[in-house]
C-alpha cells in the first residue's frame, strides 16, 4: 500500500474525529470519496500495521503511532500552506489541495528549512495550529541561530500545555518563541525538565493559570500554546 | 532634607511586600524621585536610626538581571550604577525556590545584601519552615524574618543592613559552582578579561557576556570587541552541548543551585485543605461568577464613590454657605468668590472623590485582587491589541489620569504602553466623574449620566481598535505572576493613599484658587465675554452650547472639575436650570468628558512617551470631542 494513501486516510480519520475518538467507515468513504468496502479493506491493513485501531461497525481510532504519523504529516501540511500564501502569494482557496498533494513529497530537511525560511510561523493561513517540530532541540533560537542539517530526533510525544486538564501536570520540553519570551519564561523558572501544572484556564481561549516551583502564573494564550510539554502518564 | 548617612535599596519580586516594608520603615515624607533618562519614578525615603539619617529606597518588582520590563531595568540600573550602601533584598518565604534565583544572581554581582525573608506568618499557615540560620550559613548574608504588613522585624532589617555595610565585602563570591563545563569557559573568558575595566566584578562580566546580556556586550564591546567575538564563541559552544542558548542553560542551573538550597533548608507538609486564598480564586477567577463578581465589584465602587462623594460635597457646599458673608466691593469678592469657593471646590473633590478611591485602589492592590481583573480582562483586551495588563492604568484612570499615565509603565513594548496610555487619558477621571455626576446626573437625570459613561467605554474600545490597526505590530501577550490574596494592612493602605494624594493636593490646590481669582476678576472685567467671543463659532455655532462656555472649557484644561464650579461663578447663578437646557448639559459634559487631557496629565504624557506624542494625543481628543459634541446636540435637539 502507498504511503500516500496511508498518509491520506490519517488524515481522514484525523480531520473527522481529532485525536481522540472513532471515525465511522462510511464517513472516511464520503470524505476520500471511496467505495465503503474498499475502506474497509485499507483501515483492516493499517489496523495490522498499527496505526490504526479498527473495530468492524463502530470505526477507526488512531493508534499513539498513527497519532505521531499524521502530526508530522499536518506540520507539512501547514508549512506548506503558509508557503503558497506568503511566499508564491497564491490565493489563499487554492493553498490547501496544492499542500494536500506536496505535503506527501517533502523529506524533513524540506520541513526543517521551510519553518526556519518562513520565520517559524505558528498558524496555517486558515488558523490551525502548526505542531512541533521533532528535532531535539530545546528552543527555536538554536535552530535559527545557525544552519542545522537534520539532527537526533526527539523520542516523547509533546503537546501544548494548554492541552493540560486542571490539576494535569507535565515537564517543559521545548519553548517556541523569542529570545526575551523565552528568557523571561525561564527567569520566572519555566526551565527545561522543570514540572508544572495547569490550575485553570480563563474562558474562550483566555490566558492559563500554571503552577511552578510553587508560585502560581498567568500566561497568555499565545505564549503558551508555544510552551511544549510531556504530559505526565504520556 | 539633610544629607542622608548611607543609602538602603530594596529589592525583590513583584507582591513580596517591598512597598509594605517600605512604608513601615518610613513616615509621610516620602517623595518620588526621577530616575534620570528613564524618566521612571522610585519612591524615596528618610529614616532616622541610632541618629543615623538612612535613606530608603524602595524599588519596583524585578525577577531577573536579564530583565523584561521598563521597570525591571530601572531596579538593575539602580543596583548595578548607583552602588547603594547595603541592598535589602525581600524574599518571599512561601516561594523561597523562585525568589532565590534573584537573590543568587545579587550574590553574583557582589552586592552588599541583607536578607528580609517575609511573609513567615503565610509560609507557616501553609506548612512551610525555614531553617533561617542554614539560609544565612550557605549563602553568608544575614538574614532577618519579617511579617511586614505587622511591621514586625522591619527595624531588625537596619540593624543588620547597618553592621552589613560597615563590614566591606570581598566582591567575588562564588555562591555558584556551574558544571563543569561552563566553568571551565567562564575561566577562560575571565583570564580574556583582565585587562579590561567596566566596573563590574570580573566572574560576573564574564557569565554576563556569556548570557549575551545586551547592555554588557555592547560596554565591554564598545572597547575590546575581541572580547566580545572570544565570548560568543564560548557561548556557542555551550549551547551545542546543551542544545539551548547559553543564557537558558545558565538560568537553569542558577534554578538547580536555588532548588537545591531550598530542599535543604525548608521543610513543607502540604495542607490537608485548599487554603483560603485557593478557595477564593476559585470563585473570582471562575469562568462565570469571577465575571459576576469583577462587575459588582467596580459597579459598587463607582455606586460608593458617587454617593459618598456628591454627599460630601453637598454637606461641604451648605456648610460654605451658611457662612456665606454679606460681600461688597472688588477685594472681598475676589477673596470669596474667587479663593474661597475654590478652595472648597478642591477640597469636595479630593476628599469625596480622590481620597476614597486611592483608599479603594489600596485595598484592591494589597489584597491581591488587582492581577485577577488582568487575568479575567486578558481575552477581551485582545480584541483591541493589548493584554491583560493593561487593565491595571485604565483602572488607575478612575481616579487620576496622572498616575494611570505613569502605571503604564508595566507594559512590556513600546507600542502597548503607546495605546494604553492613550487609552488611559480616556478614561472618567474623578474629575470629570463630579461634571458628568454634578451637572448631568444631578440635574438631567441618572440615566444620562450613565449614557455618558456608556458613550465613554464605547470611545475607548473604538479608539482602541483603530490605534491597534494603525500602530504596527502584536502584542507580547501577559506573562504575569498570580499572587495569592492577603488581608491588607490598613496602616499601610492609609500610608499608600496619603502619599499618592498628597501631590495632588499640592499641585491642583494652589492652581485652582489662582484660576478661579483670575476668573473672578475676568468676570469684573468682562474679559470674560471677549475670550467667550472669540470662541463662540465653535461653542455657539457648532455645539450649540451658550457663549460663556467657551472661557469655562479652556479654564477646564487646568482642571476639569473646576469648569462645574465655574459654571455657577461665570454664569453668575446657582440655577444652572436657568441659563442651560438638559441638552445643553449633556453635550458640556460629553466634551468636557473627552476634549482634552487637563494640564498636570499633558505634563504627564510628555514625560512618558514624548512630547510629540502627547500633542498628538491632546489634539486628536479635542477634534473627536467638538466633533462628538456637535453631532451629539444635532441628534439630541430633534427629541429633547
Amino acid at each position: 500500500m502507498p504511503q500516500e494513501q496511508i498518509e491520506e486516510y490519517l488524515e481522514a480519520i484525523y480531520d473527522i474525529t481529532g485525536i481522540q475518538g472513532k471515525a465511522k467507515t462510511t464517513e472516511i468513504a464520503e470524505r476520500l470519496k471511496n467505495a465503503p468496502a474498499s475502506v474497509t479493506e485499507v483501515l483492516q491493513r493499517m489496523d495490522r500495521d498499527g496505526l490504526v485501531k479498527y473495530e468492524p461497525y463502530q470505526g477507526a481510532s488512531l493508534t499513539k503511532r498513527g497519532e505521531n504519523t499524521v502530526t508530522r504529516i499536518k506540520r507539512k501540511h501547514r508549512l506548506l500552506e503558509v508557503f503558497l500564501e506568503k511566499v508564491l502569494h497564491l490565493p489563499r482557496e487554492h493553498v490547501h489541495d496544492q499542500a494536500c498533494k506536496m505535503e506527501h513529497v517533502i523529506n524533513d530537511e524540506t520541513e526543517q528549512a521551510l519553518c526556519k525560511t518562513l520565520g517559524i510561523p505558528t498558524e496555517c493561513p486558515h488558523g490551525s495550529p502548526i505542531p512541533p517540530c521533532n528535532i531535539d532541540v530545546k528552543n527555536c533560537n538554536e535552530c535559527l541561530s545557525e544552519y542545522n542539517p537534520i539532527k537526533e530526533k526527539r523520542k516523547q510525544k509533546l503537546t501544548s500545555i494548554t492541552t493540560l486538564k486542571p490539576g494535569q501536570k507535565g515537564k517543559v520540553e521545548f519553548i517556541r518563541g523569542g529570545r526575551n519570551v523565552v528568557q523571561r519564561l525561564c527567569d520566572l523558572g519555566l526551565t527545561n525538565g522543570t514540572c508544572v501544572s495547569l490550575v485553570r484556564e480563563a474562558p474562550l481561549k483566555g490566558p492559563v493559570e500554571i503552577c511552578v516551583r510553587g508560585c502560581n502564573v498567568v500566561i497568555g494564550r499565545g505564549i503558551a500554546d508555544k510552551i511544549f510539554i510531556q504530559a505526565e502518564g504520556t | 532634607m539633610q544629607k542622608p548617612d548611607f543609602t538602603i535599596a530594596l529589592a525583590g519580586n513583584a507582591n513580596v511586600g517591598k512597598s509594605s516594608i517600605f512604608n513601615q520603615l518610613t513616615g509621610l515624607g516620602q517623595i518620588v524621585g526621577n530616575w534620570p533618562g528613564k524618566t521612571v519614578e522610585i519612591a524615596e525615603g528618610l529614616l532616622v536610626h541610632h541618629w543615623k539619617n538612612i535613606k530608603v529606597i524602595d524599588l519596583p518588582g524585578i525577577y531577573s538581571l536579564s530583565t523584561y520590563s521598563q521597570e525591571e531595568i530601572v531596579s538593575r540600573e539602580y543596583i548595578a550604577l548607583e552602588h547603594p550602601d547595603v541592598v535589602v533584598n525581600v524574599v518571599d518565604a512561601t516561594a523561597l525556590e523562585r525568589n532565590l534565583f534573584f537573590t543568587l544572581q545579587l550574590l553574583e554581582m557582589g552586592t552588599p545584601l541583607v536578607i528580609a525573608l517575609n511573609l513567615v506568618d503565610a509560609a507557616k499557615k501553609k506548612g512551610i519552615f525555614i531553617g533561617k540560620e542554614r539560609l544565612q550559613q550557605l549563602l553568608d548574608v544575614p538574614v532577618v524574618p519579617t511579617i511586614a504588613t505587622k511591621g514586625i522585624g522591619v527595624h531588625e532589617i537596619i540593624d543588620e543592613a547597618i553592621k552589613q555595610a560597615a563590614k566591606k565585602l570581598p566582591i567575588d563570591k562564588n555562591v555558584i559552582r556551574y558544571g563543569p563545563e561552563i566553568e571551565k569557559r567562564i575561566e577562560k573568558l575571565e583570564r580574556v578579561l583582565a585587562g579590561v575595566n567596566i566596573g563590574y566584578p570580573l566572574r560576573w562580566t564574564a557569565i554576563k557576556l556569556l548570557e549575551e546580556d545586551s547592555e554588557i556586550v555592547n560596554k565591554v564591546g564598545a572597547k575590546h570587541p575581541d572580547v566580545v567575538v572570544a565570548a560568543n564563541i564560548l557561548a556557542t559552544e555551550i549551547s551545542k552541548i546543551h542544545k539551548e542558548p547559553c543564557s537558558n542553560v545558565i538560568a537553569s542551573e542558577r534554578y538547580a543551585v536555588s532548588a537545591r538550597i531550598v530542599k535543604e533548608i525548608q521543610i513543607s507538609k502540604e495542607p490537608a485543605k485548599a487554603s483560603m486564598s485557593e478557595r477564593l480564586d476559585s470563585l473570582s477567577m471562575h469562568s462565570i461568577w469571577g465575571y459576576a463578581l469583577m462587575f459588582t465589584i467596580m459597579l459598587s465602587i463607582l455606586m460608593f464613590m458617587s454617593l459618598f462623594g456628591g454627599w460630601l460635597s453637598e454637606t461641604l457646599r451648605n456648610l460654605f454657605e451658611s457662612i456665606n458673608p454679606h460681600i461688597t466691593g472688588l477685594w472681598p469678592d475676589l477673596a470669596w468668590n474667587g479663593g474661597i469657593v475654590g478652595f472648597y471646590a478642591t477640597l469636595s473633590v479630593a476628599l469625596g472623590f480622590i481620597l476614597p478611591f486611592y483608599l479603594i485602589l489600596g485595598v484592591l492592590e494589597d489584597s491581591g485582587y488587582l492581577p485577577k481583573i488582568a487575568y479575567l480582562m486578558d481575552r477581551p483586551c485582545h480584541t483591541i491589541g493589548l493584554h491583560g495588563k493593561a487593565c491595571i492604568p485604565l483602572l488607575l484612570g478612575f481616579g487620576c489620569s496622572v498616575p494611570a499615565c505613569v502605571g503604564c509603565r508595566i507594559m512590556e513594548t513600546k507600542r502597548d504602553r503607546l495605546i494604553t496610555v492613550f487609552l488611559s487619558t480616556l478614561v472618567p477621571c474623578s474629575a470629570r466623574t463630579v461634571v458628568i455626576l454634578g451637572l448631568v446626573g444631578a440635574y438631567v437625570g441618572v440615566q444620562w449620566a450613565i449614557a455618558l459613561y456608556v458613550v465613554d467605554f464605547m470611545l475607548i474600545f473604538i479608539i482602541g481598535k483603530i490605534l491597534n490597526r494603525l500602530l504596527p505590530g502584536v502584542s507580547v501577550g501577559i506573562i504575569m505572576e498570580m499572587p495569592p490574596y492577603r488581608l491588607p494592612s490598613g496602616k499601610v493602605v492609609v500610608k499608600q493613599a496619603l502619599n499618592r494624594f498628597k501631590p495632588f493636593l499640592i499641585t491642583a490646590l494652589p492652581l485652582i484658587i489662582i484660576g478661579s481669582i483670575v476668573v473672578e476678576a475676568m468676570r469684573i472685567t468682562n474679559v470674560l465675554s471677549l475670550v467667550s467671543d472669540a470662541l463662540s463659532p465653535v461653542t455657539v455655532v457648532w455645539l450649540g452650547l451658550p457663549a460663556f462656555t467657551g472661557f469655562l472649557f479652556i479654564f477646564g484644561v487646568i482642571r476639569k472639575e473646576a469648569a462645574l464650579v465655574l459654571l455657577t461663578t461665570t454664569a453668575g447663578t446657582l440655577d444652572i436650570h436657568a441659563v442651560m437646557s438638559p441638552v445643553q448639559m449633556i453635550v458640556f459634559a460629553l466634551v468636557i468628558m473627552i476634549y482634552v487631557p487637563c494640564v498636570a496629565t499633558i505634563a504627564a504624557l510628555i514625560r512618558e512617551i514624548g512630547w510629540k506624542n502627547a500633542a498628538i494625543i491632546t489634539f486628536s481628543e479635542i477634534g473627536l470631542a467638538v466633533l462628538l459634541g456637535g453631532i451629539t446636540f444635532r441628534v439630541l435637539s430633534l427629541f429633547m
